[in-house]
């Protein structure tokens, strides 16, 4: 008698899927999504707060009058007039005609996610090294696994990636023979942290990625929610080779259409096209052609600037809910824009291990060890501020709060409180 | 097993009570969706509800001819939903509100079982206050000294393997201890005893408990943690297990002396430890097994050749009959 897995393919799975297993994490957070628990573990937009009346006459408008086109396939690249109005939208950041974005080498994917799993298709074989900021997207890192690469995580501070850190990583990297395949920043307000890679540090680290001929993925979700004005120009603006810039609609207007693009230079661009059709054809072309008509028909500035100031207003109720109440020993960044903050418990704190107990105070975050490849960021947990309203988020910051501080306790008990070896 | 108990069940609205609050929640919407679809398949009114504010009400309004239990962790087992079910006169699966309350609370159980003269490893019991009141170190220090490693952490209550931890290594204590605390205020520290992982599910139809095939537990990754119970692939499990005819009929009667002791009616899951000598160790016993895709009991009534939906379908027949 062999015994049985209760999995009559073990055998069989590609190497790949090795690496993929549910966590006890993804147990705590199905209780996180009941309604007495305040979720802070999120990272929803608040689509609640789009004008989804007109956007249902929007898109019965559409059916109505294209509706053939859009419930047919479409070009892989993507359809040519949102291709355009993407080049619109860049343009609004810096990145324009004159720094050579032409919709010509715009490609239309599934949300950012496909166009990260698409750049890493097309650049990189298993045990290849990308390079990445540690804590970095969670969503990066699951792309990056399942493409069996090997993720370097180089250090972020209140100004974003530390240019320094990536010098001396690129060095070690080069003194072992490994040449890394890409860098992946998010360096606009970025996710998990919230933080933006100032002005200085840009240019800096573009440099830096030039003078080691280093690939630069932009992954630039954020960009449009600035809370104190625009955030500094996108890398792309400033460089045009070398840097594959990856947008979304998720943020500006929704989530759940998964509308997403990435622009790279032209042979670049025919890879990637190519890499799409092979796994999905091409694009929804109704999610498409609604995402035309939000851009070209709707105030969809107006709508980018009402989530603006909703976030602000959420963002401000976090941050003076923590200053409140969280117990000494704490830290967390004051972003200026996007949707999280990223909180670092007292010393000695495991976030990962306190998830339970929060939860069973009602209160949910995601523990840090998610946005690191390496198992690191038992130390600090991300907190978002998009989706909960304000007055929940500040009885969510209370309970956490309590938990931190029970916590604290508890770890000062079992502090050095190992038994002795030789007797044991 | 009984005849055809889907025809006595044809009129009848059965409730799979699944989800909850507790950190077992996923785990146990799994069990509710496979406990519908087993007694669905054989023609069974079966619908799933969450325990929630509405709970109360719709039992009230619409009472269900009886309830069977997918909730796993507390308020399922630790008995304080089926005393509520008792107090409104509805018919449920399983043993009874202070069955179930004793077995929950794993030192309990375990004092119980060592007085019916039953093996269970060596084990101390304690809430945090008293590391904080007599300093951690020291009481550490003594525990490790008097019981040696490697000691087995865990949460005094509750299930999955969440906050389980095998230390072998001193150092590694403190941890542990805080891991089980994360899940609850007492600690359970327990002696491994180094064997075969077994399961036991014992189910009772009427004419007394009986032990389905013993089901053996071996993790890929060496730990049955959350990790190797529920993802496929992750463990493998021998059923029946590799025992001897002479271990075998053992590990079963001692199952079934502890669901008897623990008067757990219906059906049970009693986990042991088989040392290497044959002597089956109690370790604990839940009242409402998984019964996921990986799950123990769906597992051992396969081997026995009892249909998952037919077998639930008679312990609901006789949980109407009992009342």
């Amino acid at each position: 008698m062999s015994g049985t897995t209760l999995d009559d393919y073990t055998d069989r799975y590609a190497q790949r899927v090795h690496g993929m297993a549910q966590s006890e994490i993804r147990a705590l957070f199905s209780v996180a999504s009941r309604p007495e628990v305040v979720s802070l573990a999120g990272g929803n937009p608040y689509t609640a707060a789009l004008p989804l009346g007109d956007v249902g006459e929007m898109f019965a408008e559409m059916l109505a009058t294209d509706g053939a086109k859009a419930l047919l396939y479409g070009p892989g690249q993507g359809d040519v007039a949102l291709r355009e109005a993407i080049c619109m939208v860049m343009a609004d950041s810096g990145i324009d005609l004159s720094s050579g974005a032409s919709p010509d080498d715009v490609v239309v994917t599934v949300g950012a996610q496909q166009a990260l799993d698409l750049l890493t298709r097309v650049f990189c074989d298993p045990g290849d090294v990308v390079i990445a900021e540690g804590p970095t997207y969670v969503g990066a890192l699951g792309v990056f696994q399942a493409a069996q690469c090997q993720v370097v995580h180089v250090p972020v501070d209140d100004e974003g990636l530390i240019p320094e850190a990536l010098e001396e990583t690129l060095a070690v990297l080069a003194k072992a023979g490994k040449r890394p395949k890409f860098l992946y920043t998010v360096p606009t307000y970025q996710n998990p942290t919230g933080v933006t890679l100032t002005e200085a540090r840009r240019e800096r680290v573009l440099d830096i990625c030039e003078a080691a001929d280093l690939l630069v993925v932009e992954d630039d979700p954020y960009g449009a929610l600035g809370f104190e004005g625009q955030p500094p120009r996108p890398l792309r603006a400033r460089r045009r080779s070398g840097i594959f810039y990856v947008g979304t609609f998720s943020k500006t207007f929704a989530a759940g259409l998964r509308v997403g693009w990435v622009l790279a230079p032209p042979a670049v661009r025919d890879k990637i096209v190519l890499a799409t059709e092979a796994a999905i054809l091409c694009p929804s072309a109704l999610a498409q052609g609604a995402v035309v008509r939000y851009l070209t028909a709707m105030p969809w500035r107006e709508q980018v600037k009402t989530f603006r100031e909703l976030y602000a207003s959420r963002r401000d109720a976090l941050l003076s809910a923590l200053t409140d109440y969280m117990p000494a020993g704490m830290r967390w960044t004051k972003p200026g824009g996007g949707l999280f903050v990223w909180a670092e418990l007292p010393e000695g704190l495991d976030s990962k291990a306190m998830l339970p107990r929060a939860l069973q105070q009602r209160v949910a975050y995601v523990p840090g060890t998610g946005f690191y490849a390496d198992g690191s960021g038992r130390g600090q947990m991300r907190l978002n501020f998009s989706f909960p309203p304000a007055d929940r988020i500040r009885e969510g910051v209370r309970r956490l709060a309590d938990v931190i501080s029970e916590q604290s306790a508890l770890s000062q008990t079992f502090e050095g409180a190992a038994p002795r070896t030789d007797d044991a | 097993m009984t005849g055809e108990p889907a025809a006595a069940l044809a009129d009848a609205r059965v409730l799979i009570l699944a989800g909850g609050l507790s950190y077992e929640r996923d785990v146990s919407l799994r069990s509710g969706r496979r406990i519908a679809d087993a007694l669905g398949e054989l023609g069974v009114h079966a619908e799933l509800a969450d325990v929630d504010a509405s709970l109360l009400s719709s039992l009230a309004k619409d009472p269900p001819e009886a309830v069977v239990f997918a909730l796993h962790g507390a308020p399922g087992e630790d008995g304080s939903l089926r005393g509520v079910l008792e107090l409104l006169g509805v018919p449920y699966v399983g043993p009874s509100a202070t069955s179930a309350r004793r077995a929950w609370d794993k030192p309990g159980a375990k004092t119980l079982l060592r007085e019916a003269g039953l093996a269970t490893p060596d084990w101390i019991a304690l809430p945090r206050e008293t590391f904080s009141d007599l300093g951690a170190a020291a009481l550490l220090d003594r525990i490790a000294q008097r019981m040696g490693l490697p000691l087995v952490v865990k949460p005094s209550q509750g299930g999955s393997g969440l906050g389980v931890q095998r230390v072998t290594d001193a150092a590694d204590l403190p941890a542990a201890m805080m891991a089980a605390f994360a899940y609850g205020d007492v600690a359970l520290i327990e002696r491994f005893v180094p064997g075969v992982d077994v399961a036991v599910s014992i189910v009772d139809l009427g004419e007394g408990p009986v032990a389905l095939p013993a089901v053996e537990i071996a993790p890929k990754g060496g730990e049955y943690d959350y990790v190797a119970r529920y993802n496929a692939g992750a463990t493998t499990w021998h059923c029946p297990a590799r025992l001897s005819d002479e271990v075998a009929a053992r590990v079963a009667e001692v199952a079934v002396a502890a669901h008897t002791a623990l008067n757990l009616g219906d059906l049970s899951r009693v986990d042991l430890m088989v040392a290497e000598d044959g002597t089956p160790w109690f370790l604990e016993a839940n009242v409402a097994p998984g019964m996921t895709e990986t799950s123990l009991l769906p597992h051992a009534a396969r081997a026995a050749g009892i249909g998952l939906g037919q077998l639930l379908a008679s312990l609901v027949e006789r949980a109407i009959k009992r009342h």
